[in-house]
Formats: C-alpha cells, sequence, structure tokens
C-alpha cells in the first residue's frame, strides 16, 4: 500500500493523498484517467476491479468517487475522487473502455447528476427517462411535481441514443441508432415472466438468434438514495430490505454494520451469531428461490415448486422470529430487534438434515438430466476477465473461476470463526452457476451447524442514543448477499441524516454482462442466461 | 349370441336397438340422417366431457407431482372445477385486437378444433363404437391430425404479434418434423397387420398385441411414436411454440375467450387422440385382454366393457405423458429438430425396413406360437 502511495505521489504531484479509512487519492477531471490507467496497469497488482462507482454534489462541485481494487486481492482498496465545477454542462472522461461496469454506472451518473462522461459509448439516461427535467440528485433539484408531471400518455420506445466522443478536433457529439436498420426487435419485458421483474430487454433478433440487447431499466425505480438523504439512519433500514428482497436480511446487514462502524456502536456477541445464522439462511433461501427459478426458466415447472417447498421452511423459521417472511426485518443497528424464539434451534436443526436430503434429491431430479444439460452447459460462457470487468460477483462470478467471496477475503459478522469452503468453478458458464448456487446452499448449512449450538447468552441488542449522528467522513460496508457483493456507502456530515447514500448492487452488474454473454445465441438460452444469473430488479433500480 | 348376454354393459345392444326403431317407424333416408345427427351430437358431446374431465385430470395429477394439492374448491375435490372453468371461458368477452388480420385470426382456431373433432371422430372407442371406420384409418388420421398446424401458423401471423409469430414458426418446424416419425410409427404397424382399417387392427390384435407381436420394432415404433405424439400436441419437453417461461403463451397470447378455449380444448383433446391412437395400434385397443385357448378366462374379462378397456389403456398413456411432462425441462429448437432428423428419422426408417424382413421371414410372434 505504501509504495503504490508514493508511486502515486511521484507520478502525479497535483493529486492529494488523503488518509482517511481508505486510501483516497483525489485528482483534477483532466488527470483522472491517466491516474485510472496507471491502476489498471500497474503490474505488481493492477487494480483490474471497479467495486463502486458513485456521483456526488457537495453543493458546488459535482463529482465521482471510485472504488479500485486488484480482483486477487480486494482487501486492498484505493478511492479516486474526482470532481468538476462545471454545473451547466460537465464532463468527465470515461472509464469503461477498462471497466466495463462503469458503463451502466455512469449512465446512471449522468441520469442522476448530469455528468456526462466523454468517450462512453452510449450515453442515455439509465433508470429514468431521457426527457426528465433536471437532475434528481442534485442538491439543488427541483422537485416539484409540477416541473415533471405524471405523464399518462404511452410513449413510444426510441432506438437512437448519443454520446460524446473525443476527435483530433476536439469534442464531437454525436447520436446513433441501436439497432441496425430492418432488425426483428422484441421487448423482452418489462411486462414477462422471465425477466424476473420489470427488466426490459430490447432484443434484435436473427431468427431464433440474439443479436444484440439494450438494457432498459427503472421501470421500480423509487428514488430511494434520494429518499434516505432525508431520513434517520433506522428509518433508511427499512429500504434495505425492498432492494433485494431475497436478500432482504444480508442488505439490512450492510447498512446496519456501516453505521455501526461510523457510529462506533459494539454489537452484542449474541446478535453477531443471530445475524450470522439469519444471514446464511436467508442466502440459502435466495439460493432455493434462484435455483427455482432457473429451472423454471428452463420450463421445468416442478422442480420449481420443490425448491419453493423447501424455501417454505426457511420462511417459516423467519416468520417466527421477527414476523417477516420475505423482508426480513431482524437487524437494526446495534443488533437485532428481536431475540430469537424458544424453539429457533430446534427448528433449524431440523431443516438441515431435511434440506441435505433434498439437495441430493435435486441432485438426482434435475443436475444430471439429458436435457437440463444440454441447456446449461457451455451456454452463457463468461470468462473471468470479462467478469472481473463487469464486476460480476456472487455464485455468478466465482463460477467464472474468480474468487470474490467477501465473507473470505473481509470477514465480518462471525465469519472468521467459522469454517467453510468458497466454492469457485473455472467452467463460467450457466451450469457451472447452477452448481455453485446448489454448493453454496450446503456450505451454508455447514456454517449454521457450526453456530446454532453455541448462541451465547445476553443481549441482543445493544443499546443506542435515541437519535443516531455519524461523525463526518465516508463509510463504506460490503457483504455478500445472495446475488454478490452489496455494498452500502455513506457520506455523513455529522447530521442525523445522511449527506449521500449508496447502494453498490450486485444485480446491475449481472444485468450489465447480459448483452455480452447473451451474444449469438437463442432466445431460449437467453431466458436460461438469465435465471443463471438470477438478478433481482428493484436492486438495480433502487 | 353369446356375446349379447356375457357383455351387459356394451353399447351395442343400445345402438342396435336403436337403429331397428327408427327403421321400423321412417323411411331408411331418414333413419340414416337421424343417425347421423345422433352420432355428431354424441361425439362432441364426448368430445366436451372428455376435455373437461382431462383437465381435471391432468391438473389433478401435475398437483400430486409437484407436491401441491389442486383444484380443491369447487365441489368435493374440485371435480366441478372445469365445469366452472368452461361455464367462464363460455361467459368471457372476446377481446378484439386492433390490427389483426380479422378473418384470419378468427378463423384460426377452426382450424384447430376441426382438425381435433375429425380425428377424433376415427377413434374406436369400444366395440361397435366407432364414428368413421375406413380402411384407410391410419392414412385418414395421419391427414387429418396435421390439418391443425394451419390453425397455429395462422394464429401465430394474423394476431400481429412478435412473441406469436417465434411461437408460430417453431410450431410448424416442429409439426412438419414429427408428424414424418409419427406417421412412419403408425406405417410399420400397417406393415405387421397388413391392414390400414382400425377395426381390422384391432381383431389382428386379439390374442396378442401389436407391441408383443412385432416385438423389437414394434417397441421401436411405439416409443418413437409416443415421443413424436408428445411433440405434435406441444406438451411436455416439446413445448416450445407456447414456451411460458420465454414466449408468454406462443401462438395463442393474443386469443381471449371462447377463442382460447378452442386452443385449450384442442391441445387437450389431441392428447387423448395421440394416447387413444397409440392404445389402438399398439395396445390392442379397446379389446379385453384374451389369452388363446383360456376360454373362461376370456368371457370374464368381456364383462369389463370395452370403452372400459379403451378408456383405461388411454389414461395409462396419457398419465405417462404427464410424467414426462413435467419432469423435464424444455429442449431448445435446433435441439428438437437434431432429435427428429438426426435420430427419430433414420431409425424410423431403418425400423420399417426391420419389420418388412420379420413379417416376411415370418419372425412376429403370431407366426412363430
Amino acid at each position: 500500500m505504501e509504495t503504490i502511495k508514493s508511486l502515486i505521489q511521484s507520478n502525479f504531484p497535483k493529486a492529494t493523498i488523503a488518509e482517511t479509512e481508505k486510501l483516497t487519492v483525489i485528482v483534477a477531471p483532466n488527470e483522472l484517467r491517466s491516474l485510472v490507467e496507471f491502476l489498471y496497469k500497474y503490474e505488481a497488482m493492477p487494480f483490474d476491479y471497479l467495486v463502486y462507482l458513485i456521483g456526488g454534489d457537495d453543493g458546488e462541485k459535482l463529482g465521482v468517487t471510485y472504488l479500485f481494487s486488484p480482483s486477487t486481492n480486494p482487501t486492498v482498496e484505493l478511492v479516486v475522487k474526482t470532481a468538476t465545477a462545471d454545473r451547466e454542462n460537465p464532463l468527465l472522461y470515461t472509464i469503461t473502455d477498462m471497466y466495463e461496469t462503469a458503463h451502466l454506472n455512469e449512465r446512471e451518473v449522468f441520469a442522476m447528476y448530469g455528468i456526462r462522461f466523454i468517450n462512453n459509448p452510449d450515453m442515455r439516461r439509465f433508470l429514468i427517462n431521457d426527457d426528465w427535467v433536471g437532475f434528481p440528485m442534485r442538491k439543488d433539484y427541483n422537485a416539484d411535481p409540477a416541473v415533471n408531471p405524471v405523464s399518462i400518455e404511452s410513449k413510444d420506445m426510441s432506438d437512437i441514443s448519443n454520446r460524446i466522443i473525443e476527435t483530433s478536433e476536439g469534442l464531437k457529439e454525436e447520436s446513433f441508432s441501436i439497432f441496425e436498420e430492418g432488425d426483428y426487435i422484441i421487448n423482452i419485458g418489462p411486462q414477462h415472466p422471465s425477466t424476473h421483474g420489470v427488466m426490459h430487454f430490447r432484443t434484435s433478433l436473427d431468427g431464433e438468434i440474439v443479436k444484440k440487447i439494450d438494457v432498459i431499466s427503472g421501470y421500480i425505480h423509487r428514488g430511494m438514495e434520494k429518499l434516505s438523504e432525508g431520513m434517520t439512519y433506522p428509518q433508511i433500514l427499512h429500504f434495505t430490505d425492498r432492494l433485494d428482497y431475497l436478500s432482504a436480511g444480508i442488505n439490512r446487514h450492510a447498512l446496519c454494520m456501516c453505521v455501526e462502524k461510523a457510529g462506533g456502536i459494539e454489537v452484542p456477541e449474541r446478535a453477531q451469531y443471530i445475524r450470522t445464522i439469519m444471514d446464511e439462511l436467508n442466502r440459502i433461501s435466495s439460493h432455493l428461490l434462484a435455483w427455482s427459478a432457473q429451472t423454471n426458466d428452463l420450463g421445468a415447472t416442478t422442480a420449481f415448486i420443490y425448491g419453493m417447498r423447501e424455501r417454505e421452511m426457511v420462511l417459516d423459521i423467519f416468520d417466527k422470529t421477527c414476523g417477516g417472511r420475505l423482508i426480513v426485518n431482524n437487524n437494526v443497528i446495534g443488533g437485532t430487534m428481536f431475540d430469537i424464539y424458544a424453539d429457533f434451534q430446534k427448528d433449524v436443526k431440523a431443516f438441515i438434515p431435511y434440506m441435505r436430503e433434498k439437495l441430493k434429491e435435486y441432485d438426482r431430479f434435475f443436475s444430471h438430466n439429458v436435457i437440463a444439460l444440454g441447456r446449461m452447459v457451455k451456454i452463457g460462457n463468461l470468462s473471468k476477465e470479462d467478469a472481473i470487468s463487469y464486476a460480476v460477483t456472487g455464485p455468478a462470478g466465482r463460477a467464472s473461476g474468480w474468487s470474490c467471496d467477501v465473507r473470505k477475503y473481509q470477514p465480518y459478522a462471525l465469519y472468521d470463526k467459522v469454517e467453510f469452503k468458497e466454492i469457485i468453478r473455472y467452467e463460467g458458464d450457466s451450469y457451472a452457476r447452477y452448481l455453485n448456487r446448489l454448493d453454496e446452499i450446503e456450505e451454508s448449512l455447514h456454517i449454521i451447524e457450526q453456530l446454532i449450538d453455541n448462541i451465547p447468552e445476553g443481549e441482543h441488542c445493544a443499546k443506542t442514543k435515541a437519535i443516531i449522528k455519524l461523525p463526518e467522513g465516508e463509510y463504506y460496508q460490503g457483504v455478500e448477499a445472495g446475488k454478490g457483493l452489496f455494498g452500502v456507502y455513506i457520506e455523513s456530515r455529522g447530521e442525523k441524516t445522511p449527506y449521500r447514500l449508496k447502494f453498490r448492487s450486485p444485480s446491475m452488474a449481472l444485468v450489465s454482462v447480459m448483452p455480452l454473454i447473451c451474444k449469438n445465441e437463442k432466445i431460449s438460452d437467453f431466458i436460461g442466461i438469465g435465471g443463471s444469473m438470477d438478478y433481482v430488479i428493484p436492486d438495480i433500480d433502487r | 349370441m353369446l356375446q349379447n348376454y356375457s357383455q351387459p354393459f356394451e353399447f351395442t345392444n343400445l345402438t342396435k336397438w336403436i337403429d331397428t326403431a327408427l327403421n321400423a317407424n321412417l323411411p331408411a333416408f331418414w333413419a340414416l340422417v337421424i343417425e347421423l345427427l345422433l352420432v355428431g351430437i354424441a361425439l362432441l358431446a364426448i368430445y366436451a366431457l372428455t376435455a373437461m374431465i382431462l383437465i381435471y385430470v391432468e391438473r389433478k395429477i401435475t398437483a400430486f407431482f409437484q407436491a401441491r394439492i389442486g383444484p380443491n374448491r369447487v365441489g368435493k375435490y374440485g371435480i366441478f372445477q372445469t365445469v366452472a372453468d368452461v361455464l367462464k371461458i363460455l361467459l368471457k368477452e372476446i377481446i378484439h385486437i386492433n390490427r389483426v388480420d380479422k378473418f384470419l385470426f378468427f378463423a384460426a382456431p377452426f382450424f384447430m378444433i376441426v382438425a381435433s373433432v375429425l380425428t377424433f371422430g376415427a377413434i374406436p372407442f369400444g366395440q361397435s363404437l366407432h364414428a368413421v371406420d375406413f380402411n384407410i384409418g391410419a392414412f385418414y388420421v395421419t391427414a387429418v391430425s396435421s390439418l391443425g398446424i394451419i390453425g397455429v401458423l395462422l394464429a401465430g401471423w394474423s394476431s400481429n404479434n412478435k412473441y406469436s409469430m417465434i411461437g408460430a414458426m417453431r410450431s410448424g418446424a416442429q409439426f412438419v418434423s414429427y408428424e414424418l416419425s409419427a406417421g412412419f410409427a403408425l406405417m410399420t404397424m400397417v406393415v405387421l397387420t397388413g391392414t390400414m382399417q382400425f377395426s381390422e387392427m384391432i381383431e389382428t390384435q386379439r390374442y396378442c398385441w401389436n407391441i408383443f407381436n412385432g416385438h423389437i420394432s414394434s417397441l421401436v415404433a411405439f416409443s418413437i411414436y409416443l415421443i413424436s405424439g408428445h411433440a405434435e400436441t406441444n406438451r411436455g419437453p416439446f413445448d416450445l411454440p407456447e414456451a411460458e417461461s420465454e414466449l408468454t403463451a406462443g401462438y395463442h397470447t393474443e386469443y381471449s375467450g371462447l377463442q382460447f378455449g378452442f386452443y385449450y380444448l384442442a391441445e387437450y383433446l389431441n392428447m387423448f387422440i395421440i394416447a387413444g391412437i397409440a392404445a389402438t395400434v399398439f395396445l390392442g385397443g379397446w379389446m379385453p385382454l384374451q389369452v388363446n385357448g383360456w376360454d373362461a378366462f376370456n368371457q370374464l374379462m368381456w364383462y369389463i366393457p370395452s370403452y372400459l378397456w379403451f378408456t383405461g389403456k388411454v389414461f395409462l398413456l396419457i398419465f405417462f405423458s404427464l410424467w414426462v411432462r413435467w419432469s423435464f425441462p424444455r429442449l431448445r429448437i435446433d435441439q428438437l429438430l437434431n432429435l427428429e432428423w438426426k435420430y427419430l428419422l433414420p431409425i424410423n426408417l431403418v425400423n420399417i425396413l426391420v419389420m418388412v424382413l420379420l413379417v416376411l421371414a415370418g419372425w412376429t410372434l403370431n407366426d412363430l406360437f
């Protein structure tokens, strides 16, 4: 870390280096690209993994914050910040050519803050309509409903996009058509049984073969990040469950940890046990649903219902613990809202052998079926390089051979005390992702097994102040949610509400890679691959 | 005439009685007209009833496969569920879609239902319960059942919906391919029995079902017929034209009310028809189990009416079809066509040759024993 710091200092003397929680480099917009390129090509440890890309507005300047990590060792983290004072026509350089995941993120920043990125191949707004007036996340945004009245007119889809490219004569704005003339375009979504939510894939087909996919999202955009800026931390907790609703408890855990870390709140040991067990149960239910949905996407309705049957047992445990089944609202800042109920251990211990038995059944019923293999093996290949470039984490990233389990490299809660395997496969196809989930269910059971008998006595929630104020600073906490790395970024100015809050969602990366891995596959496989990626749309739209 | 007393539940007596009664009181022409009408009405009634029973049976069996309960609200065990559903679908509004090809859009469901009814008429349900008994029965069935695909293609084409169109095109490719296999499999059995007439086919199977009579070759033909029949009815791992998770509902996405009902009905009936023909051609049709020389046993078997034998065999095959349908994931279009053109069709062609050799060399079970 020290070497990279001194290297940056010598190569970029104008950059400011701040040593806060993470090593932070602040550069001018014109130096950004060369710094990022330097990091990307840094030989000893290339920073080839863009963890998050966050737009920001400090009242005067509009800026972007990046978090880079080497994919081989994501514990090393480097924050890069840049900002431009031009509020009328803010321009920054793109880093999409190095980090593909930046593409959709930059489009989101454009939609929210109005910053346009030079050389980004497609500079439409993401998540909100192109004709939206104003940029919602800016601090001086006019939220008067009269400015953006609810339209009841149906709008035609426009396939015209624009971008700014840098040529030898300077910057040039151009508009272009996303699809070619005469393409057979179908809308897969927003209302479609297999997009797992209101996702819209505008797809051009050549017969049954997918030629190009245009990802359109935002149909369930609720502006959570903007709303959070006017809410206290305990209030914001309720948003996390509504992101990736399948890993509701894990998402909530991330925000709780982020606030606890910032506020210096000590979490009781008992709460840590409950949280870890609940997280793993949550992961099991998420993976079970992923398995079910994938089999259903491949046309096996019976397998779908089998998965639901087992998930029901987990949901019953959640129900008895905290009253929520899907929206597991057990975690609060400082611990858990409820203590475990009397028969919790008994129920969980009954579930473990039952689930093991059923995993064998899944294996017999579906995993080796000839048709299923034909629909999954060598379909939707995602190479390790692409997985890193698109920041595809979770079971999908690990199926491409990338060791990216947050529980392993940055253990939180009790993950450093339990023994479990990180499931890694190298094929990178749908089948590897499919098997990874089933194996992770087994690992989760193993983790629960180690904890369930040792839950210590004591408080289940620390005493916190009635109003939680975080000291000034930036805080980030990542957890391993069902779909991959889920991160919470809080920028606090010492108030009881955050100045900026951002959720780094795993599903966005999963969706952004769909156009790549579905190209030249059959339309049926597009659906099957979507099932194997297992994205949840509210997680993208936030 | 001994049979009249030994088969108390057969319809033979009833039909004979009606025939004599009509002929005694009316001129021959009018008697014939009334009989034709009666047969037509009876067929349509059975058609609708069978569909309703099938839908209920499928829903219930599927529910048990899937660890569910199935319909259980309307009547005991939900037995009136389909009746309620049929009433509902009859009363539902037919939604008029903008910018569809009106004429073709309305005509399409009729092709489907007419093809299905025409085939339905040729099935021998039991002794003397046989509306159309051509001497080219097998050929007729193959011919008219393929009319249904016109309904599917028209529906997809006229709906002005891209999903429907993809579904219809898939269906076209699938149907044309698998019709070939189904036809060849039937042909194999025609070679074995030496007739195309279903009633004669059943007669030749009195003591030895075709599936045993032609042993290896018959078994191959039977499996191929079941697979391709399954594919023809757009069910099971071959439900690509509908492919819920890909194309929402495929070619009939835009249909509502009774028009959709026609497709729904035809789909279930086609399943029945395929099973019925398979039972007739391979499993002895309505003929009760008979063993050569065991007269008392044979007599006893005739006490179970022939239509029950037929229904039993058909439902066995339908159960098998449901089992397959609810166990396997869906094939992809290229895998589907590979299966047909690269595997089933060549096997089928060889199989016919084998069957011809078996018959010529006298190696069928009937010849051997």
